[in-house]
């Protein structure tokens, strides 16, 4: 397989009102094609950063990202991206959100009937056929989720990267939009990267998982091939010996080598909204638990 | 009123007994449908009847130069009188236009050759033309507003330096009052405005420009918050799908931000009708303004009655503008959860 996409030395710096603040250190990775990478990491870590970065939404401070032999240097859909709160336009049904973008990448490439089926045949991967127009208001948290997975995938792009896409999802709902995503990956083999903080998560769907050490200046710690058999059945995994090995080393490296000192305040509140693409409150944010 | 209504209830109920309506639910139907009706109405009747008597009782005991001050009673004679006179007016109006047109039906008997004349009929305006004149003149003045505002609104919001450059001129010019504009407005109308056959009257002008001056800012200011408050995800998809500068403005921005659009339209909508009306008094423009100004100068014992027939009349307009606004709101807002009133 060929490397599809690397990272090379990447280092992000942020200028808050208190100097400047590392996020990330050399961080260097290189993932090929048809691979799924999860990175996962504590929070503040800087994986979100790490994202951000490969998508184009952030500029690296030193080093850069290579995608199929070209320089990342702006957002694009060769890189779609799913936000981890859906991020779909509020007035518009699954269906359109999906159409903006399919109209906005094919735009004189495909017609306008191949257009409208390639939007419905991914609404169909997704299962949102039944819904599809329906506004983000009138479903679900996971079938919005779903809708921003579909739209993402219409735009066919190199890479697709996830941002904790079911982090703010109940654990039911995740399970089945995890098998949702292990079916569509069986067909399509997207190369993607997914960041997440739950270990089950990252064991279960990815070919390769990345651990992030803490920050300042975070970066990588140790990365675990999954060399699982694919399709993977959670339940059938749940007792088994190389399923259960890997989840310990990920767990040993999260809560033994990178355990993460807080106040009980803050660690009590596991579940607050996660501040994405927003340099400064992440920047302040780490530099109070460095403090 | 807690007295009253379960008296109403109980006769409503026993009227009802014996005839098994019921509505879907299965409940009588004098529970689900009855009485929410009878709560609904009761509460705002109750609050008309004690303005009523209040209103009755103070203008009693104010007594002024033109007679005791109008009560709901000359209220209401003098709304029937106006009422009264618009009807006169048309018949005159019809009857004017009838014999116009009998006499050149003549002459062009005797005279081929004779070139037809109409005449405009000349009378006064009615209360009710007078009312039309206000609400064409407050609709174009707003949205000569709105035009200039929500452009004006887009921009500085999507630009930090235009804001910085241009808010501080919009904060000074906010609280100017209709009446500080209306003289410069005047001379500048007359210097700019010269033709021999003017298809709008300068009153008319005069009153639109002030409008349009004093209602522009809520909607400057709505619509700079709405664009600068798009969420950063959704800017995010717009980079991710490189969606142009253009398009980026009319798929996410506009829509994003309609909401608060409507809501500063109609804050200015509110203000345009207010200023109006000080604006057609100063200006003569032939609207409710000036018939305001008109019976005050009158002063006959009517005039404070009929005055208190178009107070009432610009509170009910206003009002019905703002629930104009407020179906218009609900209609463009994609935003189900706020709730509007």
């Amino acid at each position: 397989m060929s490397v599809l996409l690397e990272l090379s030395k990447v280092s992000m710096s942020f200028s808050g009102k208190d100097g400047t603040f590392k996020a990330l250190e050399d961080v260097s990775l290189k993932v090929e094609k048809g691979e799924f990478v999860s990175l996962i990491g504590h929070s503040g870590c800087g994986k979100s950063t790490v994202l951000n970065i490969v998508a184009g939404l952030y500029e690296a401070t030193e080093g850069g990202v290579v995608l199929d032999g070209k320089e990342v240097r702006e957002p694009g859909p060769e890189r779609a991206v799913v936000f981890q709160n859906h991020s779909l336009l509020p007035w518009l049904t699954a269906y359109e959100n999906v159409a903006l973008a399919v109209e906005q990448v094919f735009k004189g490439k495909k017609s306008k009937a191949e257009m409208k089926e390639w939007v419905e045949h991914n609404l169909h991967l997704v299962h949102m056929e039944h819904a599809m127009h329906k506004r983000p208001a009138a479903i679900s948290g996971g079938m919005k989720q779903r809708v921003g997975i579909a739209r993402a995938l219409a735009m066919e792009p190199q890479v697709l990267l996830m941002d904790e896409p079911f982090g703010a999802l109940d654990a039911l709902t995740r399970a089945h939009l995890q098998d949702s995503l292990m079916e569509i990956q069986k067909d399509l083999k997207n190369t993607v990267i997914m960041i997440t903080h739950d270990v089950d998560e990252a064991v279960l769907l990815s070919d390769r998982i990345v651990m992030m050490t803490n920050g300042p200046a975070a970066t990588i710690g140790e990365i675990a091939e999954v060399k699982l058999e694919r399709p993977r059945n959670r339940i059938q995994l749940a007792d088994d010996v190389e399923y259960n090995r890997y989840r310990h080393q990920v767990l040993s490296f999260l809560y033994e080598k990178q355990r993460k000192v807080e106040s009980f305040e803050k660690s009590s509140t596991p579940s607050q909204p996660k501040t994405q693409t927003h340099a400064a409150t992440q920047s302040s944010d780490a530099e109070e638990r460095v403090a | 009123m807690n007295a009253m209504n379960p008296d109403i209830f109980k006769k409503i109920s026993t009227a009802m007994e014996g005839r098994e309506i019921k509505s879907a639910t299965g409940k009588p139907i004098v529970e689900v449908f009855v009485i929410p009706a009878v709560k609904a109405l009761s509460l705002p009747v109750l609050g008309m009847v004690i303005f009523i008597f209040f209103w009755n009782v103070g203008a009693k005991s104010i007594d002024t130069s033109l007679g005791q001050f109008p009560g709901p009673q000359q209220t209401f004679e003098q709304a029937q009188s106006l009422w009264q006179e618009h009807l006169q007016e048309r018949t005159k109006e019809e009857g004017f236009y009838e014999r116009q047109e009998k006499r050149n039906a003549e002459r062009l008997k005797k005279d081929p050759d004779y070139k037809v004349r109409i005449r405009e009929y000349t009378g006064k305006p009615t209360f009710l033309d007078q009312i039309y004149t206000s609400l064409i003149t407050v609709l174009s003045g707003f949205l000569l507003a709105s035009l200039i505002a929500i452009p004006l609104g887009i921009s500085i919001g999507l630009s930090k330096n235009l804001y910085a450059a241009i808010n501080p001129l919009i904060q000074v010019f906010k609280p100017i009052s209709p009446l500080a504009w209306l003289p410069l407005v005047t001379m500048a109308v007359s210097a700019l405005y010269v033709t021999d056959d003017p298809f709008f009257a300068k009153s008319f002008v005069n009153s639109m420009i002030t409008v349009m001056l004093c209602s522009l800012w809520p909607t400057v200011i709505n619509t700079a918050v709405g664009v600068s408050g798009v969420s950063e995800d959704l800017n995010n998809v717009s980079k991710v799908l490189r969606l142009s500068w253009l398009n980026h403005v009319i798929k996410i921005v506009l829509p994003a931000s309609v909401p608060m659009i409507f809501t500063g339209l109609r804050l200015s909508l509110g203000i345009a009708w207010m200023v109006l009306i000080a604006a057609e008094m100063l200006a003569q423009n032939p609207g409710l303004g000036k018939f305001v100004w008109d019976e005050f100068q009158n002063g006959s014992s009517n005039s404070l009655g009929r005055i208190m027939v178009a107070v009432l009349t610009i509170g009910f307009i206003g009002f019905l503008l703002d629930r104009f606004m407020l179906q218009l709101q609900k209609f463009f807002s994609w935003d189900s959860n706020a709730e509007l009133r």
